[in-house]
């Protein structure tokens, strides 16, 4: 068990405003670890400071037992890739132009891409399943051909870490279950570590090695789903009542919020 | 069109250098002295000598004068394209960062103050342009607070700058009972007329930007997607916005010193290419640069042969033909 990413003490302010307070975590390699937590828990801005796209004001983060601040932008570009909550798709950029551009940071100065990379794309495209889309502009896709573009890209990057923030908020529970076993099956052949950020709770227990709950910028439990999901925490944490129990399906709990209307029944 | 980029670049640029050179001989011979187009080429290729008032007509003014209107409309295309791409907003364009108003406000005093176009009325402009920016500048990076500079903060600065310049250079107008009125109005329009040959050398600074431009095309491609998200793909965003920052603001300024505010270009070149080819700026560097020059040398013709007497400024014709050849693309492209 290696660890691959190392988070230490680490606190975020912004404007005298504190976002994330001492939070402390290690993810192993290969893992496919869940951060959870209500809206404004600090769960995108956690994920932004691993990625180092914003700096922690303390603490230390360890990428590979190396820390964050001696990587050049284009190195942990090289390890890590993201997958981001919003994007922009306002210039009329195809598909395959996207999913090549995972190729940059492994590009030379004049950043062209080479048949090799065309290949690589072409194989993220295959994986995705948005081969078919190869040619489309990006504001022509539906919201889960889009994400799936946006995975292809990442894993176009052929990072050993792909940080996802809500990759299935918008999508229907077909779509949500196609983006979640993409990222399940890729993590299963090639080994990489997957972060991701969710409001799901339920996937994140099915689908979770481990997860992480955050509330108000701090750490309220990290371990295996059965032991996160409690509903003593989750309640203290979400704020409603909540009902915990074993999934029919087995193996997995399974977390029900509960409306007031409902409150006499159980 | 499924070739690799690198293939697409070498042919677009095969194909407009082609135009460029067949439209500056045509500039070149056309005028009042009229010169036979293969007379033209003959002589530039060093087949043969023109006579000697030919010679002075070729040499000291018309080369001179398609040289200058090439480098000032590929520069202004690719100002344009640079600054659509960093502040990701279709209606920039060359001058947006205050160039055209500091520039101008310098050109208008050193002309009210009698100096001569070179090096005086250049000088002044040059300063007056980077004074502005070096203000627009400072103060969207104050008003982050934060390392990057935001562009809303870059757009409203630049704006408000040329806003206030325009009052200024107005008010400069409206005092002034000069003779040199009409020379402000014809430098507020863009005027290449002036080129002297001495000139020549200062162009030649823009060559590196053009340079830099290119290898920074890539970047530029992924900063349309936002910045974090071109940060993740492995871009110094801070560095690189504020070397295409610059690099775009100096050539532009040293431009504008030589040539007056010449509109239009900058904004509806880069539009065209999109149109034509695409976002891919590994394309539209070379396109914009090439086909901007063309453009550029084509209207400073018209400027100049369809008046019966006297010349029109180029700034008009930019804008007459540009303007309904956007639309036309336009309603093409949405068919």
């Amino acid at each position: 068990m290696i660890q691959i990413l190392d988070i230490k003490n680490i606190s975020l302010n912004f404007r005298h405003k504190s976002i994330l307070s001492d939070v402390t975590f290690s993810v192993i390699t290969g893992e496919f670890f869940v951060i959870i937590g209500p809206n404004g828990a600090g769960k995108t801005s956690l994920l932004k400071v691993l990625s180092g796209l914003q700096k922690a004001q303390h603490g230390s983060i360890t990428i590979k037992d190396k820390n964050i601040s001696k990587y050049k932008r284009r190195n942990l570009s090289q390890i890590m890739a993201i997958v981001p909550q919003q994007i922009e798709v306002g210039f009329p950029f195809t598909v395959a132009e996207t999913v090549v551009m995972g190729r940059s940071p492994h590009l030379g100065i004049l950043g062209m891409e080479g048949k090799n990379d065309f290949h690589i794309a072409e194989e993220a495209m295959k994986f995705t399943e948005v081969s078919h889309l190869a040619e489309r502009k990006l504001f022509q896709l539906s919201g889960g051909e889009l994400q799936r573009v946006i995975i292809a890209r990442a894993i176009c990057q052929q990072p050993e870490i792909i940080l996802l923030d809500e990759p299935t908020t918008a999508l229907d529970p077909s779509h949500q279950l196609k983006i979640m076993d993409l990222m399940e099956k890729f993590r299963q052949e090639q080994g990489t570590t997957i972060i991701m950020v969710s409001h799901d709770l339920n996937l994140a227990s099915m689908y979770g090695d481990r997860l992480l709950l955050l509330k108000e910028g701090r750490v309220v439990e990290t371990g295996v789903p059965k032991s996160v999901l409690n509903r003593e925490l989750l309640e203290e944490s979400y704020g409603c009542r909540m009902m915990v129990d074993e999934s029919p399906l087995g193996q997995a709990v399974r977390v029900t919020p509960i409306p007031d209307k409902y409150l006499h029944t159980y | 069109m499924n070739m690799p980029i690198g293939k697409k670049i070498v042919l677009t640029s095969l194909l407009l250098g082609t135009v460029l050179i067949l439209i500056s001989i045509i500039a070149i011979s056309a005028g009042s002295a009229g010169v036979h187009f293969w007379e033209t080429l003959g002589f530039l290729a060093g087949k043969s000598t023109p006579d000697n008032a030919t010679a002075t007509i070729i040499y000291q003014i018309r080369l001179p004068r398609v040289i200058l209107a090439a480098f000032v409309g590929g520069s202004l295309a690719l100002g344009g394209l640079v600054f659509q791409a960093l502040l990701r907003n279709p209606l920039a364009e060359p001058y947006i960062l205050g160039i055209s108003g500091g520039s101008a406000i310098g050109a208008i005093l050193a002309m009210l103050m009698g100096l001569s176009y070179f090096p005086g009325v250049t000088i002044f402009s040059f300063t007056g342009s980077l004074l502005v920016l070096a203000f627009v500048t400072t103060l969207a990076g104050t008003t982050m607070g934060n390392t990057m500079l935001s562009r809303d903060s870059l757009l409203l600065g630049g704006v408000m700058m040329n806003a206030f310049c325009a009052a200024v250079i107005m008010f400069l107008i409206s005092m002034t009972r000069s003779f040199q009125v009409q020379h402000i109005l014809y430098w507020l329009m863009g005027d290449l007329a002036t080129m002297q040959k001495e000139q020549l050398p200062i162009l030649f600074l823009v060559l590196p930007c053009f340079l830099v431009i290119f290898i920074l095309a890539r970047p530029m491609n992924l900063l349309l997607l936002g910045r974090e998200t071109a940060a993740a793909m492995g871009i110094n965003v801070k560095n690189i916005v504020l070397l295409l920052l610059i690099i775009t603001s100096l050539m532009v300024s040293i431009i504008v010193s030589l040539s007056g505010l010449i509109g239009f270009v900058g904004l509806v070149i880069p539009h065209i290419f999109r149109l034509l080819l695409g976002p891919d700026h590994r394309l539209l560097v070379p396109s914009c640069l090439l086909g901007g020059a063309s453009y550029l040398i084509l209207c400073d013709l018209l400027a100049r042969v369809l008046p019966s007497s006297g010349e029109l400024p180029v700034g008009i014709i930019t804008a007459l033909i540009g303007a309904p050849l956007f639309i036309v693309l336009l309603l093409r492209n949405r068919a």
